[in-house]
């Protein structure tokens, strides 16, 4: 899909929204990651021994998520992407840089002033096992916005629990049961219910489908679309498989040991990959046909990703990359369009791959 | 219901027939297997594909005895000896020399408290009389071959200082040092990072080629299967629904469930769209329906096929291409299993 | 989009589970059994009491003592046989059992009590709270249980209320440790994390979300911790600490047994064995309660068959 046809698209399926509170327009930054740091100090063992390792999870990310569009966060593990997501959502405290929501400056907010703002972000948790307390009833479970923001007390809530039952496609008799009762299929619709309940703007989606089965991840993955066409959501996206991504998402952010590597609009990156991880990464996702399996490239990388406790100098890929030069171990390359690409698509690189170049059989002196 | 082999004339390396595996739960008799024959020759690759609760696991761990508090009944030849009629100390000679495995979780699977070189020289030790100093420059040589950077350094070291990919490579270290006929992985990929995947399925197609070692690749991942496998199982509730040879699978599937499986499957070399999925959920494997166990959920079912199972049965025409499938089966009698 | 149930197996919360567990569960049953004994011995001391016309202060110094002034053994009015003032053991003890089962379950619950709530603080806000909380625990535990009751009782004197206190002041640290670990794991799971991005205070997520799981590992506990609360009450109305004489209780039975064992062997034995059974009882149902409440057995089984695979 071009750029334009996608915005297009955002406005169309935005406007049939009659969301007063939201101000920011379909198309419009409803987040906004301005330079985010999120460092873990690490602790060592001794009893007044001050720590100076660091864990660098997030280093300088800059990101919007449009209002109506869904944004997809792809990396491996150790990328940051998980840790990125909690920043947004507030269950992290950055170390530096900024969140806006819809316009609001929410960096500082303090636990009450946020109460307003969770109520518009929500978010669905990768393990349908963990993320539901097993000694609670589901209906007491998704009910709890209700009760946690005095929208609904006690009978009032029943049938609106019901409702999103329903809509999420569970049998709403089941009110009174537990967890384990459900299969990990329908634990998932069960968050996904508790997660829609106050009609947020914004969910952030964590590796929604990766632990459920095969037959099971297509279901999950409609029903995300359904709900964004009827309700109007934006979606922040993770996962680590590339595969379910070009499935769901409008605009993809590769991330690498804490900062974007590539950011485009999603058929973009699939058919015109321009940094050398992205490409290594398309390479390796498993295709289920034999034949398109032997004929594309195959690009095998060296090594494994080194840690976040001391990411490499300059361009943090380097190491591992096939094309290094002096110049990336020294120069850490900011994001910006590769010649002849379209200001959507961005790739931190210095030197990008063109369209032909095969990233196995070319070094960085080969380039005309 | 013969199994074919790959090589018809040739024994097989490991031929099961018939295997039932059931646990007793309070609630009733759990049939996590329910009558599957398969067959390896030396040297193949076998995939074996199938979500949680077909089976898969269960089976191959069974096999080698790991399975406890369970009936089984049927056999597994191994060489022509039943694995199942074989007491402890028999399998324990088996499992390392004729069959090794190679788990999911490489973490789980190593002690955390013995250096891997050790682990390595124990197991060598434990079944040929060689001295320690063989058995570990064998152990320094195994590393090497797995890929794994200045093994000689690498070999005093704890399984907590290598990362996932690298250690998955220990474990298969390990797994050949003692030059199996057989590798059995389960899920050996499912916990790592898709670029360490790639180098581990790479690794193993090496393992195939260069040591002639047999592979009975066990995984919920197409994908996986079609780079490396040469004959596919597709389970299902405890039974085999398809078996073919790997291209005939992915070019011409013919039970509903793999059908299923491949559109429900998102791709990332085609443009996104809405996906397919397969409606309904995993059976429960103790009540269980009559006849075929995908019927619940297909969409082609047909009258009989909630009361009679199919039978593995070759496609008419592809002989070496089975499906348990009324819409493609040519035996006409009924055959049912296990509970109405 | 069809909801489709797959379950054919009966749909059972935890708790339901646990006591369905229980109820198979033969070693339960007869500890169970024993402790309902227990209780009814106590509740019933009066009816004994009247049933065999003693009371538990009444001395028989005629019919009670022998011509040499020691107790006699059991015979058909003193089932059990007589102490050393010719009182009647079987009586004692039954009002005995009411100071060991009050001391030993109030004991229990005010530790249990005190012990969670510190504990599932500390293990939520982290932080200095935790240190000093966690401080606070370890010098209570490293504080000696008998110097410290002997001191207390110097200044206030033994009773009944003092033992409650004192024992409960000894154990609360140890649950709270227990709780604290448990609260820890459980604040890095989901569902935590999903109460945290709905906005829930930290009251409502210590309440609802952090209690009902480690109610489990609690009520496990507490059936561990009464027969230790029992035992030290015994040892404390043994060195005269607990209740004031002439009021029974095994404890104070038992010390003043010690130096008639050679010639009265009822006399130790039967508050000595009162005494094990109670506690063996109390472990051994302890033990299948935290069996039945296992949360690694919680799922339905229809799903075994699923991890295995």
């Amino acid at each position: 899909m071009l750029a334009h046809e996608l915005e297009r698209e955002i406005v169309h399926r935005g406007e049939r929204l009659t969301a007063a509170h939201v101000s920011a327009r379909p198309g419009e930054p409803l987040v906004s990651l301005e330079r985010v740091v999120k460092e873990f100090p690490v602790k060592s063992a001794g009893l007044f021994s001050r720590s100076r390792e660091k864990v660098h999870a997030v280093s300088d990310v800059s990101l919007e998520v449009r209002r109506g569009e869904t944004l997809a966060l792809v990396g491996e593990t150790g990328c940051g992407k998980s840790t990125l997501a909690r920043c947004v959502m507030r269950l992290h405290d950055v170390t530096s840089g900024k969140v806006v929501f819809d316009g609001t400056d929410i960096t500082a907010a303090s636990h009450a002033e946020l109460q307003p703002f969770r109520r518009r972000m929500q978010m669905v948790f990768q393990d349908p096992y963990g993320s539901l307390n097993p000694r609670r009833r589901v209906g007491s479970i998704i009910g709890d916005p209700f009760d946690i923001h005095r929208l609904a007390t006690g009978a009032e809530r029943t049938p609106r629990v019901q409702e999103l039952m329903a809509l999420v496609g569970l049998n709403p008799e089941h009110y009174n049961r537990f967890p384990g009762d459900f299969s990990g299929g329908q634990r998932q619709r069960i968050g996904i219910a508790r997660a829609i309940a106050l009609h947020p703007d914004l969910i952030v989606c964590d590796e929604p489908v990766s632990a459920l089965d095969v037959s099971i991840r297509a279901q999950i993955l409609n029903l995300l679309a359904d709900l964004q066409r009827e309700l109007g959501l934006t979606y922040l996206f993770i996962s680590h498989d590339l595969s379910v991504i070009r499935h769901v998402s409008n605009r993809v952010a590769v991330m690498y040991l804490g900062r974007v590597v590539e950011l485009a609009p999603v058929d973009d990156l699939y058919e015109h990959a321009r940094h050398p991880y992205t490409r290594a990464l398309l390479s390796a996702i498993p295709v289920p046909d034999p034949d398109r399996a032997a004929a594309r490239e195959h690009v095998v990388l060296s090594g494994d990703p080194p840690s976040p406790l001391d990411p490499p100098s300059g361009c943090r890929f380097h190491p591992r990359c096939p094309r290094a030069a002096a110049r990336c171990a020294s120069e850490a390359p900011r994001l910006a369009p590769a010649p002849g690409d379209a200001a959507e698509h961005i790739t931190a690189c210095h030197f990008p791959l063109a369209d032909h170049e095969l990233l196995a059989t070319t070094t960085v002196g080969q380039r005309a | 219901m013969t199994p074919v082999s790959a090589h018809p004339g040739v024994a097989p390396l490991l031929e099961v027939r018939d295997l039932r595996v059931a646990f007793r739960t309070p609630d009733g008799l759990l049939e996590a297997v329910n009558g599957l024959s398969f067959s390896v020759a030396r040297g193949q690759v076998l995939g074996i594909v199938g979500e949680s609760g077909s089976g898969k696991s269960v089976a191959t761990q069974t096999m080698v005895g790991l399975t406890r508090g369970a009936r089984v009944t049927g056999e597994a030849l191994f060489e022509g000896q039943n694995l199942l009629a074989m007491s402890p100390d028999q399998l324990r000679a088996v499992r390392g020399r004729g069959i090794a495995m190679v788990f999911q979780n490489p973490l789980s699977s190593l002690h955390p408290l013995y250096r891997i070189g050790w682990q390595i020289v124990e197991m060598i030790q434990a079944h040929e009389q060689v001295t320690k100093a063989q058995a570990r420059a064998r152990a320094i040589e195994l590393l090497g071959l797995v890929g794994i950077p200045h093994p000689s350094r690498r070999v005093d070291d704890y399984p907590h200082q290598f990362s996932g990919g690298m250690l998955q490579r220990a474990m298969i270290a390990m797994a050949l040092a003692l030059n199996p006929r057989l590798l059995v992985a389960d899920e050996p990929t499912t916990a790592l990072d898709v670029t360490v995947q790639a180098q581990i399925i790479r690794l193993l197609g090496r393992v195939q080629q260069e040591f002639g070692t047999a592979i009975i690749l066990i995984t919920h991942d197409l994908g996986v299967i079609a780079e490396v496998a040469d004959q596919v199982i597709v389970m299902y509730a405890g039974r085999a629904m398809e078996v073919a040879p790997r291209r005939e699978l992915f070019r011409a599937p013919s039970h509903p469930y793999t059908r299923g499986l491949l559109h429900a499957m998102p791709r990332a070399d085609l443009a996104g769209g809405r996906l397919t999925p397969i409606p309904g959920q995993p059976p429960s494997l103790i009540a269980r329906p009559a006849g075929c166990p995908f019927h619940p959920r297909c969409t082609e079912a047909a009258d009989r096929c909630g009361h009679d199972t199919p039978p593995l049965d070759a496609l008419p025409s592809a002989v070496h291409h089975l499906s348990s499938c009324w819409l493609t089966s040519s035996s006409e009698k009924s055959y049912i299993v296990g509970n109405a | 989009m069809n909801p489709t149930t797959n379950t054919t197996v009966r749909s059972r919360g935890p708790w339901a589970l646990a006591l369905e567990r229980l109820r198979h569960d033969r070693a339960a049953i007869t500890a169970g059994a024993t402790l309902v004994g227990v209780l009814l011995l106590a509740l019933l001391a009066p009816v004994i009491a009247s049933l065999v016309g003693h009371g538990p202060g009444d001395q028989f110094l005629d019919i009670g003592l022998s011509s040499s002034g020691i107790p006699i053994g059991p015979n058909r009015t003193f089932l059990l046989g007589t102490d050393s003032l010719g009182r009647d053991v079987l009586v004692r003890i039954a009002y005995g059992t009411r100071v060991s089962l009050l001391v030993g379950v109030l004991a229990s619950a005010l530790a249990v009590l005190v012990g969670t709530v510190v504990g599932i603080a500390a293990g939520w806000y982290g932080g200095l709270v935790d240190r000093a909380l966690s401080r606070l625990m370890d010098v209570v535990l490293s504080l000696p249980f008998l110097v410290f009751a002997l001191a207390l009782v110097a200044v206030v004197g033994p009773s009944l209320t003092i033992s409650v206190v004192v024992i409960a002041f000894f154990t609360w640290a140890s649950v709270g440790r227990i709780v604290r670990a448990q609260a820890l794991s459980i604040r890095e799971l989901e569902y935590v994390q999903a109460a945290r991005t709905l906005g829930a205070s930290h009251r409502r997520i210590m309440f609802v979300e952090i209690l009902p799981n480690v109610t489990a590992s609690v009520i496990v506990y507490t059936t561990l911790l009464i027969p230790g609360a029992i035992t030290g009450e015994a040892t404390l109305s043994f060195l005269g600490l607990s209740v004031v004489p002439p009021t029974p209780s095994w404890g104070n039975m038992l010390a003043d047994a010690m130096a008639y064992y050679k010639v009265a062997w009822w006399f130790v034995f039967f508050p000595g064995a009162a005494l094990l059974i109670t506690t063996v009882a109390f472990n051994v149902l302890g033990d299948s309660v935290r069996d039945a409440l296992d949360p690694r057995r919680d799922t339905a089984s229809h799903r075994s068959g699923e991890e295995a695979a």
